[in-house]
């Protein structure tokens, strides 16, 4: 009977917590191998490493669409985020979380330009089987990432053009740290410093 | 008397298999973008499958340290109980095994590839998640074992369960690619 109900509901309408937590994993290997198939057929698609990287990023924003609307359904408190930071930090420590079990490493606002930040993660679980050739330039295989926070962004109200890029550090293990470098449209910059002159009062 | 394999793994880490889902859904939808003909986009689905299967068996034979299968219904079990629930985090019961032993059905309930999808009528043709059966053939493949894989039953197209048929074609010799008296 239960199967049944659960049939005859709506998509919209089924249980969104999956009712094991055991079953809310699965293998990193199965991943890599998807993504490393996405990657393949996307190569005799695309032309140059511009536009597989566009490919990547065009997966990634359906799946930052669907991801933002699912976590803030969850969240205890339904209040939407206006600000800047509040939206990178949902990002830092609610989405990582969501996707690789642990919060980003890093959140840095450039120095250079006040519309651009940083989140960064020293050891990217997607990429992780991942080598990149000499001739691939600078391709980074990270731009699925990129394309998850453009879409969280974008459904947030929160238009940007975000990017993935590798830092190289010599402090930590000589494994290169991806940075996810998000730089918000002048939409975004305006309503902020707007709300910042509003709450000064 | 032999008594039934008992089947060990190592550990795999892990990941988030919501984040699974949304990729995989976000790559059909990429495949459906690119292709006009739904049976294309299941033709890659499956070619996509079978290029995982292939690089997927060495991975499954190094980290379950199985003895050699002595029939195709040990294959068949090994597939459905352990192979699936050490990638995917599911398992499948066995059944409906015709009189040869060499046809037998997957049956399952849980299918991480759809959790969150709903299928319109305009793609009824699609077979969404036919990744999986390419998976199977090209990792039976590897091992001299060809398969045909289907899909029976889906759960997305309003059926009780998710049936997939394996039939067993033959088993290939070993090809050794050099000759010994060269």
């Amino acid at each position: 009977m239960n199967q049944e109900s659960h049939r005859n509901l709506n998509i919209v309408e089924r249980p969104l917590i999956k009712q094991k937590p055991e079953k809310t994993v699965l293998s990193l290997s199965a991943f890599a191998y998807l993504y490393s198939e996405l990657i393949q057929y996307n190569i005799d698609k695309s032309a140059n490493t511009t536009e597989l990287e566009e490919r990547l990023d065009k997966v990634g924003y359906e799946i930052g669409l669907r991801i933002n609307e699912l976590l803030s359904c969850r969240e205890k408190t339904l209040r939407r985020r206006t600000e800047i930071l509040d939206i990178l930090k949902f990002i830092h420590s609610t989405v990582w979380p969501a996707f690789f079990g642990k919060n980003a490493d890093d959140l840095q606002q450039a120095a250079a330009a006040e519309d651009e930040y940083m989140i960064s993660d020293y050891d990217m679980k997607f990429t992780k089987f991942i080598s990149v050739p000499r001739s691939y330039g600078s391709f980074n295989p990270g731009a699925l990432v990129a394309g998850i926070v453009r879409g969280v962004l974008d459904s947030a109200g929160f238009p940007a053009r975000v990017s993935a890029h590798t830092v190289e550090d010599r402090e930590r293990s000589r494994k290169p740290i991806t940075t996810i470098l998000v730089k918000f449209h002048s939409v975004v910059m305006t309503r902020q410093l707007y709300i910042e002159k509003v709450k000064k009062g | 008397m032999r008594g039934a394999p008992t089947f060990r793994t190592a550990p795999l880490e892990l990941t988030s298999a919501e984040a699974f889902t949304l990729m995989y859904g976000s790559i059909v939808r990429q495949l459906i973008s690119d292709f006009e003909d739904i049976s294309e986009v299941n033709k890659q689905l499956d070619q996509m499958g079978y290029n995982i299967g292939i690089r997927l068996i060495d991975e499954y034979l190094v980290k379950t340290r199985n003895a050699r299968c002595n029939s195709f219904r040990e294959t068949a079990e090994a597939i459905a109980k352990q192979a699936l629930h050490m990638f995917l985090n599911f398992q499948a019961t066995v059944a409906k095994w015709n009189l040869d032993e060499t046809e037998c059905s997957l049956i399952f309930y849980e299918n991480p590839f759809s959790d969150f999808v709903e299928l319109p009528d305009e793609y009824r043709e699609l077979k969404f998640c036919n990744i999986l059966c390419g998976v199977i053939r090209g990792a039976l493949e590897m091992i001299n074992v060809d398969v045909e894989c289907a899909w029976l039953q889906d759960m997305l197209k309003g059926d009780d369960c998710n049936e997939v048929r394996l039939k067993l074609k033959e088993y290939r010799n070993e090809n050794f690619p050099y000759k010994d008296d060269d």
